[in-house]
């Protein structure tokens, strides 16, 4: 394999909000994109709902040999804005890094967007619209990959959606495609 | 064929499905419980018909096996750590009664203090028991490797357990994409067993009974001549497989750059697929070094050992380790290598307690081991007793 052509993601999410679901949704699309190799990992440790979780996920044109954790992420994706307060999420961040947060505010509003590229989307508020919630909290990591392709290149909304749908049958496929549908036309970019 | 992507638990799952064993007994312990979990699903879906035993210990989960083996079953179990441990007489017991079981082990940490991620010190314990040791890297490998160990066990020239390896959470829970053959494929590949023996109460035999020590040391030694066997038939094995499948992901050694190297890295399981990386690196900065990633720790490949000592000079990373003496790869490749060559060996302990290797580890290991200029000695990489 090269390094070249790899692609590493960190997504920062809350234990129960479906961090590792995301990076597994995430790499099984990017395989149906034609990357041949793909891999998608948790960091396991404090496994409590509502406690710091993250999840990896590597995309490349090659077979992934790498199985250490990933250290200079091309894109990081924030699911819970309050995460940023308490864990350094830019640590690692290559130059031209991208990160992809949950939250109502733009790009602007946050400081390190004049030095990373920063993509924003109302994950949470797409998933109250579109009814999806368990146990009341709305689940936002189907919603944000629906803003995914408008940051890592190498993935596709329809194939996104596909693998939504092979996972979920019926009215919740069908409302989660939805949400990454809004998701994808709602993100805001300051690249 | 389908591409299949799933973690290497579930992936080993359907490796197991598809071989139909007709026994299945086993119980969950962390990290291997998605494995029986993923069974338990194609129980439920009816794509597995055989039998499904839920047992309360994994010491009964190696019994059960044992019943149903050598009543002629095909038979599959998984575990893990302490499960493995709890499992230990019956291990011995199941190779002696030269009984054809595979089973999948997450490599994990063995407590106190509790801690779930990788190392392979719970195999390692295990390697005098008469079980075949294989270390996989890849979702992809495990897949192969399952089907391919039933094939091996249940030859008349082995009929020996296999015990297939790989790390906790860093292959059992990490997404790959695999491709799975199709069922008609695979029952190609692999007939239904024909056991070389079985309990039958229409054709009454006696078995496990008193014998003398003349007997017992040819039992002994027909189970070291099986595992002998085993070398050869191994690469057969794959041979096979890849003419089928197009794939071999090495026999006894995965070797990586090789050909030219004055330096060969010998690593297992998942630091054997990160050193990939490493060598590239290292190449790029003109060192002439290669890869053989150890797959066979059971039968040892002694001769394959010897043959890499002749060519190069040896660095060996252990992620596990004999207490009061050194990595147990370490160990018996230095064993292998007395009075055949006087290759240099460096040793490295590295990622006990599943603490994270990455490329960038391994290549300043590498480079530590080239420039050094100690022989035969063993450095616990990045330990500080202070942190």
């Amino acid at each position: 394999m090269t390094l070249d052509n790899l692609i590493e993601i960190v997504i920062h999410g809350r234990g129960g909000q479906g961090s590792v679901t995301a990076a597994n949704l995430l790499v099984a699309a990017a395989l149906k994109d034609g990357n041949k190799g793909v891999q998608a990992f948790p960091v396991f440790g404090a496994e409590r709902r509502g406690a710091p979780v993250r999840a990896f996920a590597r995309i490349s044109e090659s077979e992934i040999h790498l199985r250490s954790e990933i250290y200079e992420p091309d894109v990081v994706i924030i699911q819970d804005e309050s995460i940023m307060n308490i864990i350094d999420t830019l640590k690692g961040m290559k130059k031209d890094g991208k990160i992809l947060i949950n939250t109502t505010k733009s790009p602007d509003e946050f400081d390190f967007s004049n030095k990373f590229n920063v993509a924003t989307v109302d994950a949470t508020g797409i998933a109250i619209k579109h009814d999806i919630l368990v146990g009341g909290i709305p689940v936002v990591n189907t919603p944000i990959l629906g803003a995914v392709p408008k940051v890592v290149e190498k993935v596709s909304l329809p194939a996104i959606q596909e693998v939504i749908q092979e996972k979920w049958k019926g009215d919740a496929g069908k409302n989660n495609v939805k949400a990454t549908n809004d998701a994808f036309k709602q993100v805001e970019l300051k690249f | 064929m389908s591409v299949m992507i799933n973690t290497g638990n579930y992936i080993a799952a359907k490796a197991a499905v598809m071989a139909r064993p007709q026994v299945v007994a086993a119980y969950p312990i962390t990290p291997q419980t998605t494995l029986v979990e993923g069974i338990a699903n194609y129980v439920e879906s009816g794509e597995y018909t055989g039998e499904y035993i839920c047992v309360e210990s994994e010491h009964s989960a190696m019994t059960a096996c044992i019943g149903a083996s050598e009543a002629g079953s095909r038979t599959f179990t998984a575990t893990s750590s302490h499960g493995l441990l709890l499992m230990h007489e019956m291990l011995h017991w199941a190779a002696l009664a030269r009984l054809p079981i595979v089973m999948c082990n997450i490599n994990r940490v063995i407590g106190p203090g509790w801690n779930i991620w990788s190392d392979q010190n719970d195999s390692i314990a295990q390697r005098d028991t008469g079980w075949l040791q294989i270390y996989c890297s890849s979702n992809q490998e495990i897949f192969d490797t399952i089907i391919q160990s039933f094939k091996l066990a249940e030859n008349k020239k082995i009929v020996l357990p296999v015990l297939i390896n790989y790390d906790a959470f860093i292959i059992s829970h990490t997404s790959m994409p695999a491709y799975i053959p199709d069922q008609e494929e695979i029952d190609d590949f692999l007939p239904p067993l024909n056991p070389a023996w079985k309990l039958d109460v229409d054709n009454p035999v006696a078995h496990g009974t008193l014998i003398g020590t003349k007997y017992y040391e040819k039992l002994r030694r027909a189970m070291h001549d099986a595992q002998q066997n085993a070398i050869k038939l191994i690469p057969k094995i794959a041979k096979d497989w890849e003419k089928q499948f197009g794939r071999n992901h090495g026999d006894l050694f995965e070797k990586y750059q090789c050909e030219d190297a004055e330096y060969i890295l010998i690593s297992m399981a998942a630091i054997g697929a990160e050193s990939k990386v490493a060598i590239d690196n290292l190449r790029k900065q003109g060192i002439k070094i290669g890869l053989a990633r150890l797959r066979i720790f059971r039968p040892f490949p002694s001769e394959e050992v010897i043959a890499l000592g002749k060519q190069a000079e040896l660095i060996v990373i252990d992620r596990n380790i004999s207490i009061g003496s050194e990595g147990a790869m370490f160990n018996e490749i230095k064993s292998a290598l007395y009075q055949q060559s006087d290759a240099k060996v460096t040793g490295f302990i590295a990622g006990l307690g599943g603490k994270d290797v990455p490329y960038g580890d391994i290549e300043k290991m590498c480079k530590k081991a080239i420039q050094g200029k100690t022989k035969n000695h063993q450095i616990w990489f990045g330990f500080k007793e202070d942190d």
